[in-house]
């Protein structure tokens, strides 16, 4: 089962291997991650994707939570999430395709952000499953290269953590 | 006024107290080495990195307090690995400094350069690599507080060369701040109370001590717990010393080679209190059958030792030592239902009597060849109640457990989690270290013996005079002894060809060294070792092909025990 876990940490060198760590050390892949400060600058938030076994993952919420460094882990697997995704697509657009690409663009409230006579570059933002309708409708007109952030996630609601009170 | 990181690094381990430590010099810890010259921290020189770690380590768990070894960098660090992972496994506290080559140096494939951290990191607590040395009390000061509290653990830290020698106003912190870290100490109160309605139902309980209860100190609390519901108390290999094994309510060792009665009282129980253990697979064999009919109420410092292995009823995560007191407290509560609950399972602990008269720990005696176990009942005979015995790994250890009647806290220290061969020569050395009056004995064989066996060296330098019984059998008598159950016999690699005479080896390091070959001979021996002063070889020709028993094959369920004919 898919689990999107939010990590709050010191940011400090050494602590990304560390959660890492816990995961390549018990042969689990993490889908995506995305790490970058939180409003207050000595912390970092992580946000993981992985997919394994329940029992599993709750010993990996656990151990991560048993880290030093780790000041907060918050899995969002049955909550009521906010879920958002940042994609930039480098996609063929010659004579045939260039009006094709920019109604599927203008379809899904995506950006173009890079021309050139041969392609354009697309940034699309939105939940992961709209991110891949996205790609695959892009997909027959050539992708050339593209990048996804992987999904970062709030919780629904009024209350939010903000810090270590 | 300003001092050098090494002399920072020395100032704050006297102010954490600590008296000993235990090492190997090295370039890049030759500046720390240069300021113990004038420190009042005494220094062990070992004679190889590894031993230095597991003496720290014996240290520690003979005192409680936290152990201290140090080595040089690239391959003074890597020759520690062994000795953190040891200590890891048992949750030992222990800080671990290694020297590092300087700052700008490291990431270049430097002379003696290794990424220590990036090594050892699933093996600590935690770890730290020092920048800058301004922060250096300060980390030094988090590192034995991490080290000691919550469920213990090694921490190491990494000291570049360039650090040691950079100056910095010393002020030593008097209070640590992490904000990530804050182990739970105090159980939850409410579910103490269930603890306790479950303990009163219970009709047939047993009480499963691990490693925790001799980390939290808690042997007390633990007798009167059981005393008070007259409840059976099995031990772990690590909770061993922590509850007397003669003792009327103790049922021994569980698990692999745990006592018959044991492991049938666990797996017909009704009610399992794990007390700082956590089901590690040597314990429980196969899970499906483990206490099958047991409620699990499992008592741990460390929330991912729950539900880790097998299903748990009632958890409560705190200190044993504050959970224990609580919980006889919130029993004394109901002297009623106590008393009912005393007399409802006088029929379990009748049944659980009739196991141990069917099948008591046994061997079959000889007058013509040294049983192993005889030896460790003479030893046991001979030695006072308080004496420290270390062992190494393999069937030694597992005689040593069975059939030696420990009856003190921390008077057994074994590498229970990683089963570290080497383990017993120098662990035995740090305890004495702390302990220069009592006796402290290494029960070894003749395969872990070698492993480690350069610190005789060392034990006959500072005078430590650590008694060794070695089994020799000239096998690697575990791996033997699953070679004959279970591959036919095929003996390969594990015969020790060569006969090493360790009396001469005794002797070649300024050691005395004694035999036996006769079973008649081993009293004797084993008085003149306890009579000589300094450290004394007494090597013990056994039975070849003694095994361990009873044993649980490995993935059967614990009541399909091979027991002794």
């Amino acid at each position: 089962m898919k689990h999107t876990i939010s990590v709050v940490v010191e940011n400090e060198f050494g602590v990304l291997t560390r959660v890492a760590g816990l995961f390549s050390g018990r042969g689990f892949n993490i889908e995506s991650l995305t790490v970058a400060p939180t409003l207050d600058p000595s912390l970092s938030r992580m946000t993981l994707v992985t997919s394994g076994d329940d029992q599993i993952l709750e010993q990996i919420t656990k151990q991560l939570n048993k880290l030093i460094d780790t000041i907060k882990v918050i899995d969002f697997t049955g909550q009521d999430y906010v879920e958002r995704e940042l994609c930039l697509i480098k996609v063929t657009a010659e004579e045939e395709t260039r009006a094709e690409v920019l109604r599927i663009v203008d379809i899904f409230r995506a950006k173009v952000v890079d021309v050139t006579p041969r392609s354009y570059t697309v940034e699309i933002t939105g939940a992961p499953a709209k991110v891949d309708a996205f790609v695959e409708l892009l997909r027959p007109m050539g992708i050339k290269e593209l990048v996804r952030s992987g999904p970062v996630v709030l919780g629904r609601g009024s209350k939010g953590w903000k810090g270590t009170e | 006024m300003k001092k050098t990181g090494s002399q920072i690094l020395l100032e704050c381990l006297r102010l954490e107290g600590v008296e000993t430590i235990f090492g190997y010099p090295g370039g890049t810890v030759i500046n720390i080495y240069d300021d113990l010259m004038d420190s009042p921290i005494k220094h062990i020189l070992n004679r190889h990195e590894q031993a230095a770690v597991h003496a720290a380590d014996g240290y520690a768990r003979a005192t409680g307090k936290v152990g201290v070894a140090i080595a040089t960098s690239g391959p003074g660090a890597t020759n520690t690995v062994t000795g953190i992972a040891t200590a890891y496994m048992d949750s030992i506290p222990m800080v671990i400094i290694t020297g590092q080559v300087p700052t700008p140096l490291i990431g270049n494939d430097a002379f003696q350069e290794v990424d220590i951290i990036g090594i050892t990191r699933p093996i600590t607590k935690h770890s730290y690599l020092v920048r800058d040395v301004n922060e250096l009390a300060r980390i030094v000061k988090q590192a034995f507080y991490i080290a000691r509290s919550g469920r213990p653990g090694p921490v190491l830290i990494d000291l570049p060369k360039d650090v040691q020698v950079a100056t910095a106003k010393f002020e030593y912190p008097d209070s640590v701040e992490l904000r990530g870290y804050k182990p739970t100490y105090s159980g939850n109160a409410r579910q103490v109370e269930k603890a306790a309605k479950m303990i009163l139902a219970a009709r047939k309980p047993v009480v499963y001590v691990g490693g925790g209860a001799t980390l939290s100190d808690v042997p007390g609390a633990l007798m009167d717990l059981a005393e008070l519901m007259q409840a059976p108390v099995t031990t772990t290999l690590m909770g061993m010393s922590s509850f007397p094994k003669r003792h009327p309510l103790s049922l021994g060792m569980l698990g692999m080679h745990g006592t018959y009665y044991a492991n049938m009282a666990v797996t017909n129980s009704d009610l399992l209190i794990a007390v700082g253990a956590r089901f590690d697979d040597r314990v429980t064999g196969k899970i499906a059958t483990f206490a099958p009919h047991a409620k699990i109420i499992h008592i741990d410092i460390d929330p991912t030792s729950i539900k880790k292995n097998v299903r748990v009823d009632l958890p409560i995560v705190g200190d044993l030592k504050d959970v224990l007191h609580k919980l006889v407290k919130a029993l004394e509560g109901h002297p009623a239902e106590v008393a009912e609950a005393v007399a409802a399972t006088a029929g379990w602990r009748s049944e659980i009597v009739d196991w141990k008269t069917a099948h008591p720990m046994a061997y079959k005696p000889s007058t013509t060849v040294i049983k192993p176990q005889f030896v460790i009942e003479k030893l046991r005979e001979l030695t006072n109640d308080d004496a420290i015995i270390t062992t190494e790994v393999g069937q030694h250890q597992m005689w040593t457990a069975q059939f030696f009647d420990f009856s003190q806290p921390r008077t057994f220290l074994s590498s229970g989690g990683l089963g570290t061969m080497g383990y017993g020569l120098p662990a035995a050395l740090g305890a004495q270290a702390a302990f220069p009056e009592r006796q402290v004995i290494d029960v070894s064989g003749d395969g872990s013996f070698q492993m480690n066996s350069q610190e005789l060296a060392t034990l006959v330098q500072y005078r430590l005079p650590v008694k060794i019984v070695i089994l020799n059998n000239n096998f690697l008598g575990m791996v033997r002894q699953w070679q004959q159950l279970f591959f036919n016999r095929r003996y390969s690699q594990t015969c020790m060809e060569l006969p090493i005479d360790f009396v001469k080896l005794a002797e070649a390091y300024g050691a005395t060294g004694l035999r036996a070959t006769t079973p008649d001979e081993v009293e004797g021996v084993i008085r003149k070792a306890l009579e000589t002063p300094g450290p004394v070889i007494m090597e013990f020709k056994i039975a070849r092909e003694e095994n361990v028993l009873p044993m649980v094959p490995a993935g059967a369920g614990l009541n399909e025990m091979v027991l002794a004919s």
